[in-house]
């Protein structure tokens, strides 16, 4: 008899300590998706919820989610933002409908339950009944039946939740290096451009791996190692927070030669392709910070995702939907002084993300081809070896997947299946 | 003129759903704009589409990547349209709105809704000859299944 949820001992599910197997079941088994839900998502880790500049208002409200559970983001009238569980105290209907808009309160339409904007409990109709017949008793704690309001940290701009009151403060949950990187591009005050979604048919933590795996960057994505936007022989590298939770895998842009490339590609019998493009304003690169990095891609654990691509910049939440499939929002933003023509450059290079993204689409399809076949092959193993197995530490290039042997570590501790002795 | 825009409509989806993209590129102006956009960014006054093409180059750059580059799910589009509304904008222009549905069927020869939304289309003739000005796609099915890699 085994303490965690698998009814199996950690040596049972890893068949190594350092996770360069996964075993496809992981992904496919309905009562570990409910596992992870309490022990991840409503566990001791930070889920991107959006951006204060999507509520600027007091009474704007916006909904979003942490982990399958629906929540409201609502400005209160003394300007802070309050992240709010969407179902009313009462009988757990949706409180607010609407997918975002400016409000006095929230009101359940159900019985008519009054929410102030920062999620009290204002108003109960007929609470002291009619002519002394009904209501709520005289003791009935209305301070102790508002919507749940959950823990909120702002990172200049970026609105993080968690249900958690053990996680640290968001900054030592980041680290040092991601908490950096995201400040970077949070510097000038931000526009927001629109929003891209996608359901895709697939686990969760397909797309986890998929945002730590800079390996299959420039293989998958023809379009990217073709124009040269991301290419393995570029510098970059991955850095992950201390913990190996997080991971940001940056590139810089201009520092190969074509020549070598093509020729570093074609060695390796990939994209000897003659792509040439009659209009290359798309590819364009205005870099936006010194550094000159010209692609990172920021995961944080469990489903946050920050891109820079180019001059194309978002945040993604991801929202699982059962064991087999999740949903991607994506909001796109720009600065709010961008010059005309930068902001018209960044909805051009929105073409490059989500759905339809010149170098994002193929991620659905590459994690709903995994999902189906991971299905009728549950005992077998993933391999995760690219850069070496054993220890989990950053790397200088990106021919690599380490990171997403970073994920599973800090997984398997929030699930309670680490193996003794594991690689952190 | 109301005839030969519905005509061109016609044409559109049915390079679409056969599979010949090539031609599909011969309805647009060299300098048309085509833009899919989610209904929840025009509804918000918010710029950002899923697909944005400001010239005819960009379109067949699009078709070539398309082509050669990227991955995506095999399957069959079937595009069934309403019966399309036509106004005159001037001499030689007209505006024309129609409602759509796209199916996707996949190489196991089964059929899902992909998508629903509104053609909000400018037609200009050229020469007697209809050609597509702008092309908006206002997606109501903003939640893209799997991915969106065919024009709409």
């Amino acid at each position: 008899m085994t303490s965690n949820a698998f009814e199996l001992t950690a040596e049972a599910i890893w068949p190594r300590g350092d996770y360069s197997r996964v075993p496809y079941w992981l992904y496919c088994d309905e009562r570990i998706y409910a596992v992870e839900m309490e022990k991840i998502f409503r566990g001791p880790t930070w889920s991107f919820v959006g951006f204060e500049a999507e509520v600027p208002n007091v009474g704007d409200f916006r909904q979003s989610f942490v982990g399958d559970t629906p929540v409201l983001l609502s400005r209160a009238e003394d300007g802070a933002v309050h992240v709010l569980v969407n179902r009313c105290a009462h009988r757990g209907a949706i409180v607010r409908r609407e997918p975002y808009g400016n409000a006095k309160d929230h009101t359940c339409i159900y019985h008519c339950w009054l929410y102030g904007l920062d999620g009290s409990l204002r108003g109960v109709p007929f609470r002291r009944g009619i002519k002394g017949k009904g209501g709520l008793a005289a003791d009935f704690d209305m301070g102790a039946h508002g919507l749940q309001r959950l823990r909120v940290q702002s990172l200049d701009g970026i609105l993080f939740a968690s249900f958690s009151d053990a996680v640290e403060p968001v900054e030592a949950y980041l680290g040092e290096r991601i908490t950096a990187h995201l400040r970077k591009l949070m510097s000038r005050p931000i526009r927001i451009l629109g929003y891209q979604r996608q359901k895709i048919n697939g686990n969760w933590k397909l797309y986890s791996e998929n945002t730590r795996d800079t390996y299959h960057g420039s293989l998958l994505h023809e379009f990217q190692s073709t124009f040269g936007i991301s290419r393995a022989t570029q510098e970059g590298g991955t850095t992950m927070d201390r913990r190996h939770r997080h991971n940001l895998t940056w590139a810089k842009t201009g520092t190969d030669a074509e020549s070598e490339a093509a020729k570093v590609y074609a060695e390796n019998r990939v994209h000897d392709s003659k792509l040439s493009l009659r209009d290359a304003g798309i590819v364009q690169y205005n870099p936006d910070f010194a550094d000159r990095i010209s692609l990172a891609i920021c995961s944080i654990f469990p489903g946050s995702t920050f891109h820079l691509i180019s001059n194309s910049l978002a945040g993604r939440r991801l929202r699982p939907c059962g064991v087999g499939a999740f949903e991607l929002h994506f909001t796109l933003f720009g600065y709010q002084d961008d010059s005309e023509a930068m902001h018209q450059h960044r909805l051009v290079q929105a073409n490059m993300v989500g759905p339809a993204g010149l170098i994002s689409m193929e991620d659905g399809e590459a994690v709903e081809i995994t999902y189906r076949a991971a299905l009728a092959e549950r005992d077998a193993c993933s391999v995760l070896e690219m850069g070496g197995a054993g220890p989990i530490a950053d790397l200088d290039h990106r021919v690599q997947d380490v990171p997403v042997r970073g994920f599973w570590s800090f997984y398997s501790e929030l699930m309670g299946i680490e193996r003794a002795g594991a690689q952190r | 003129m109301n005839d030969a825009a519905i005509e061109l409509l016609y044409d559109y989806v049915a390079a679409i759903d056969e599979d010949r993209l090539e031609d599909w590129l011969d309805f647009f102006a060299e300098d048309a704009v085509y833009q899919i956009v989610p209904r929840e960014n025009v509804e918000q006054s918010l710029p950002a589409s899923l697909m944005l093409c400001t010239n005819k180059d960009m379109l067949r750059d699009r078709i070539v990547a398309l082509r050669s580059a990227n991955k995506f799910n095999l399957h069959y589009p079937r595009h069934v349209v309403s019966a399309p509304r036509v106004r005159p904008i001037g001499a030689d222009r007209c505006g024309l709105t129609a409602s759509y549905a796209v199916f996707q069927t996949n190489m196991d020869g089964e059929s899902r809704l992909f998508s629903v939304g509104q053609y909000r289309d400018e037609i200009r003739f050229v020469d007697g000859k209809p050609l597509f000005q702008k092309k908006l796609v206002v997606v109501d099915s903003f939640n893209v299944p799997s991915m969106l890699a065919v024009p709409i």
